[in-house]
């Protein structure tokens, strides 16, 4: 196999930062290649991006819930609000593989519910597969963010989750909201398990449906104010129609006011650092076990480097993994070409 | 030599399909049919005006004309029936989203010609739901558009009595790929819709309700399996009698009989030796004529090219010669009902009746047929039933004589001649007609425009019938596309369900077995050596809304393990070269039936160089005649697949190795 076609980062990260979507669409292949050749690449191409803004800048939005909920169609509803006050948007949307043993391809559908105007320049949309991976989210989801974060105002991440496992939602997202299916055993089954923590903002969709709506609303609002999770927020449930467009607007007002919350509360940045170690952490388990934590100290010991470079943790990362590779390197004869 | 019974049966209206490149050529082609001994007249129209566009509107481009005949005003209306009396002619017009426009044309130009509406007489199909979930001319969400239905109906039912203002579909769910109690059952649910929703407008008073139900025709189709077929309109005779008498208390038997006309099934028509098609026709067109009482009013039959593309008129003439040798050379209209008192008829009648029964009471358990269209469902049992069939001839578990068997042919006379056999629609067909129409626009009075666009736009906020405004606009020479746009600003539009998301493992048969798992792995291996699973974008450019195809590749995509993105029909070539570099694939697979390859292709593949993608793979599918694939293939596509490769299996193994050799890895080459 030869390299050619990968791009190079440095000169991608600056377009990427210029706003170029080519340069998205090919920074986001890259970040998505598993060949060891782009592995490096995306990791630089992080590092160069990286920076103070990763912090502060933009928000970072997930959108969870049954499937059929309506989680496409509320999107597209805020996408057409944000869009009409000139905010950008990257949307990430995830959608489940079918089992490896069926092949382990996927139907992306979301896009023709997050129906768009043709040729809208402040919009993009990446379809990805959940490639069968715990918690609804492909690893992949986190680096795409945060390049998405790179060159948009707000990036969305739209995931199934039924209300089990996606816990991987909340290490993504600033504001975690759920798109609950009115009078569906799914919802009752999340607001049994512990996962009903997890979401900032709840949005019983479907309203146009009556008495089930209203009912759902009123269980949610009876079970979200139980968490004492964070001081200071008031976890809204919202009742809203993405077809009727009701409610919208109301329900579109409470990400900035959560957005603002998390950043008067010292939130933003806390969270988004915590975010970024574990995924790198993630990261270098996956791709050279608890062995290869150890070449570096192990987890408490990269933690705390992660922690001391908030801003520049994928730099570390870089640095981190080629240190990684150097001393498995020098303990194996060279067989990987960089 | 035995003399023929005096006491015959009247046959049923024939009729041809056609229209195409302007209002004068199709008119001068009426004629001839006419003269040929057609008996009413089925007009085609092109895509821009099924779906509300003007012949100027960036849209059309490439369509104008192509298959069917552009109308963009009254004046074309006129020309289009120069010299046709209207108030003898019985007219049928395939157009659905726009029906109360183009009937609203058809009432304004008789009124202009002095005739009185109440002569007239005809059909619009004005049938949305089926466009939804087959036909794809749909423009307006479900509410709307039923509203716009119950408009049509409430205002001919009154003003134009003889008129058949909605022709509720099950031909396009067969084509589609439904089964023959899928047919019964979304086609009686639909009826039900467009009654309940013409009940709840209040516009009619109950005692005269029972005229409205007898008002509602259907278009129905039949297939190669003849003796089901004819079953099949058994059980809709009888089920529509009795839904009739018990959902809308119609105590008048007359007023429930189960009218209908019929194109038979053109889906299992083939592009391999065509000449097949002749039996298959005469042998369907027998389901719908063989029992006297569940016989067809009108019937249209396809040509034997029909997989190749357009029909020529000698071609459409050979189709109208078979419905005439069965009606006056045979004996069939001398007899009563030769079925009845058939226990077998009877049994597989009443299967087919409890299926659909079953099915019925399914889809209203879901909130009625607009629920089970919004929410999917539907559809995606159309794509499941589609999928099965396709499947079942790739096994060769399903015979198709000349495709998956009896390969061997001597060359044909009929398909060697220089026009490759089919007829081309006038290449200056789309200038002429946009300078006509701008010629128009000049014409007429700017006030009486507004005018009248205004009352429409009121109408249609104010939930007054849409007719009179409508007839209003005719008259005032208001063009298709602005009374398209008018509704657009006050309705929106929508677009329905792709469908192809059926659970994988929901269905038995996978095609042939061993060969999916042969391109599970190639597809596996590839993505692996690339660095990420192969994924595709199958892609419907313009106003085409054939989208079997692109959906079976789709659901086969997905099934031997690449990601698929599938966004459905009527994308701009813009909004698939963005789909393409948004979602990072590997190759684009565009699916294009209507004819406008040419254009469509080469935009595509401009817009995708435009955004830095001039190496991406692209692979055409659909109606191509091979004059023209070569010439694809020289602009740059990798691979041409038209009906008679009806293998998907071997599509997708093609695909994989068009990937691999773009990214300089070796071809796998045929499957095992
Ligand atoms: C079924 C059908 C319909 C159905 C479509 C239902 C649906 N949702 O798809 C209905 C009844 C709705 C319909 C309507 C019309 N139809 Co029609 N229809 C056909 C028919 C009979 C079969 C097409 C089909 O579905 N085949 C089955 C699928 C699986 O095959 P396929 O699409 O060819 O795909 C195969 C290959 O071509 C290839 N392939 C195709 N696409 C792709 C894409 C990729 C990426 C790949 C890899 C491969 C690939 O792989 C497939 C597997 O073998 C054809 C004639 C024929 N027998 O082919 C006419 C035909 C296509 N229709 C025609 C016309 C004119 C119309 C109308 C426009 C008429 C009108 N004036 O209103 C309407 C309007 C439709 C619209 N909105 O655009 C013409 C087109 C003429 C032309 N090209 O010049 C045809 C050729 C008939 C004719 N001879 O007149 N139609
Ligand atoms: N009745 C109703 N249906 C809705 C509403 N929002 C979405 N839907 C429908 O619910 C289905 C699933 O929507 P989608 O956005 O794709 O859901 P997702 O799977 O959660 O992304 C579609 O058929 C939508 O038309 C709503 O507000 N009311
Ligand atoms: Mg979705």
């Amino acid at each position: 196999m030869t390299n050619l076609g990968l791009p190079d980062p440095e000169q991608l990260a600056a377009r990427i930062l210029r706003g170029e979507r080519a340069a998205v669409a090919s920074g986001l292949n890259l970040l998505d290649n598993r060949l060891p050749a782009a592995r490096s690449r995306a990791v630089r191409l992080l590092a160069c991006l990286s920076g103070e803004r990763w912090l502060t800048a933009g928000h970072l939005i997930g959108v969870t819930g049954p499937p059929g909920a309506g989680k496409s169609s509320l999107v597209s509803a805020m996408i057409r609000e944000w869009r009409l006050a000139g905010t950008t948007v990257g949307v990430l949307a995830v959608d489940p593989s079918s089992r490896p043993e069926l092949g382990g391809g996927a139907l992306l559908g979301d896009r023709i519910r997050i129906k768009t105007p043709a040729q809208d320049e402040g919009l993009f949309i990446r379809s990805l597969a959940n490639r069968n991976q715990l918690g609804g989210v492909a690893g992949e989801v986190w680096p795409m963010s945060w390049l998405m974060l790179a060159c948009f105002d707000i990036v969305v991440i739209e995931t199934v989750g039924v209300g089990q496992t996606e816990i991987d939602i909340a290490e993504i997202g600033d504001t975690v909201c759920y798109v609950a299916q009115p009078a569906s055993g799914d919802t009752i089954q999340y607001l049994k398990s512990g996962i009903i923590e997890i979401p900032d903002i709840f949005a019983v969709n479907k309203a146009d449906l009556g008495a089930a709506a209203r009912k759902t609303a009123s269980e949610i609002g009876r079970s979200a104010p139980r968490q004492d999770r964070r001081e200071g927020w008031d976890y809204p449930v919202c009742l809203l129609s993405a077809t009727m467009n009701t409610g919208i607007s109301e329900f579109h007002a409470h990400f900035d006011r959560h957005r603002r919350f998390l950043v008067a509360a010292g939130l933003l940045a806390r969270q988004r650092s915590q975010h970024q170690s574990a995924w790198v952490l993630r990261l270098l388990k996956e791709e050279f076990g608890s062995f290869g934590l150890e070449l570096v100290g192990g987890r408490a010991a990269i933690e705390k480097r992660l922690g001391e470079y908030r801003s520049s943790q994928f730099e570390e990362y870089e640095r981190m993994r080629e240190h990684i590779l150097s001393r498995l390197l020098s303990v194996n004869q060279p067989t990987l070409s960089p | 030599m035995v003399a023929p019974r005096k006491n015959r049966d009247q046959p049923w209206l024939m009729r041809t399909y056609s229209g195409h490149s302007s209002a004068r050529a199709s008119n001068a082609l009426y004629r001839t049919n006419l003269a040929k001994g057609q008996t009413g007249l089925s007009v085609a129209f092109d895509l821009p005006t099924q779906t509300g566009y003007d012949a100027d509107s960036p849209l059309a481009r490439g369509e104008v004309g192509k298959v069917g005949v552009p109308i963009s005003s009254i004046e074309d209306m006129d020309q289009l029936f120069d010299q046709i009396p209207l108030d003898q002619m019985n007219t049928s017009m395939t157009i659905n989203a726009t029906a109360a426009w183009l009937l609203s044309l058809y009432i304004g130009l008789a009124q202009r010609r002095g005739i009185d509406p109440k002569k007239l007489s005809g059909t619009t199909q004005n049938d949305i739901i089926k466009e939804y979930l087959s036909r794809g001319t749909y423009i307006y969400p479900p509410g709307p558009s039923m509203r716009l239905i119950a408009d049509t109906i409430n205002y001919t039912v009154k003003n134009v009595p003889k008129w058949n203002p909605t022709n509720v579909c099950s031909y396009h769910l067969q084509e589609a790929g439904a089964t023959p109690v899928q047919e019964l059952a979304y086609a009686l649910c639909t009826a039900m819709a467009v009654l309940d929703r013409v009940k709840a407008s209040g516009e009619v008073p109950p005692e005269e309700f029972p005229q409205v139900v007898e008002r509602i025709s259907f278009f129905v189709n039949a297939g190669i399996r003849f003796i089901e077929e004819c079953c099949k309109l058994r059980a809709f005779g009888e089920m529509w009698d009795e839904l009739t008498l018990t959902r809308y208390q119609v105590t008048d038997p007359k007023l429930r009989r189960f009218r209908y006309g019929v194109q038979v099934n053109s889906l299992g028509l083939t592009e391999a030796q065509p000449e097949n098609n002749v039996q298959r026709i005469v042998l369907e067109m027998l389901a719908v004529a063989l029992s006297k009482r569940a016989r067809a009013r009108a019937i249209q039959l396809p040509a034997w090219n029909e997989a190749m593309g357009l029909p020529r008129p000698w071609d459409q003439q050979w189709a109208l010669r078979m419905q005439q040798v069965m009606a006056f050379e045979t004996d069939l209209l001398e007899y009563g009902d030769i079925l009845d008192g058939s226990p077998v008829i009877a049994a597989k009648v009443s299967e087919l009746i409890a299926g659909a029964r079953r099915e019925i009471e399914n889809v209203e358990a879901q909130g009625g047929i607009i629920a089970a269209i919004e929410s999917g469902y539907i559809k995606r049992e159309l794509v499941g039933s589609h999928m099965s069939r396709l499947r079942a001839i790739e096994s060769g578990e399903l015979k198709i004589i000349g495709v998956n068997c009896f390969q061997e042919t001597a060359e044909s006379p009929l398909t060697t001649g220089s026009d490759g056999a089919i007829m081309k629609s006038d290449p200056a067909a789309e200038r002429q007609q946009i300078e006509r129409l701008q010629e128009h626009r000049r014409q007429r009075n700017d006030a009486d425009v507004r005018a009248a666009l205004q009352g429409l736009g009121d109408a249609a906020k104010s939930g007054d019938n849409i007719m009179p405004s409508s007839i209003r606009c005719a008259l005032a020479g208001v063009t298709t596309g602005e009374w398209g746009d008018a509704l657009r600003a006050v309705f929106g539009e929508f677009r329905p369900p792709t469908g192809v998301d059926i659970a994988i493992d929901s269905r038995e048969v996978l095609g042939r077995k061993d060969q999916v798992t042969e391109i599970r792995d190639r597809v596996a291996r590839t993505g692996s050596a690339l660095g990420r699973p192969l994924k595709i974008l199958v892609g419907k450019p313009g106003l085409d809304g054939h989208s079997n195809g692109a959906e079976q590749v789709a659901v086969k995509a997905r099934d031997v393990g690449f990601e698929v993105v599938y966004d459905g029909i009527r994308l701009t070539p813009q909004q698939i070269a963005q789909a393409a570099q948004e979602e990072g694939v590997h190759v684009v697979g565009l699916s294009i039936l209507s004819g406008s390859h040419m254009e469509l292709v080469g935009s595509v593949l401009q817009e995708l160089r435009a955004r830095d993608l001039a190496a991406l793979p692209v692979v055409a599918g659909g109606i191509i005649p091979p004059a023209d694939a070569e010439r694809l293939l020289a602009l740059g596509v990798r691979a041409i697949y038209t009906p008679k490769d009806f293998n998907l299996n071997a599509i997708m193994g093609d695909i994989v190795d068009v990937v691999r050799e773009n990214n300089g890895l070796e071809r796998l080459g045929l499957l095992s």
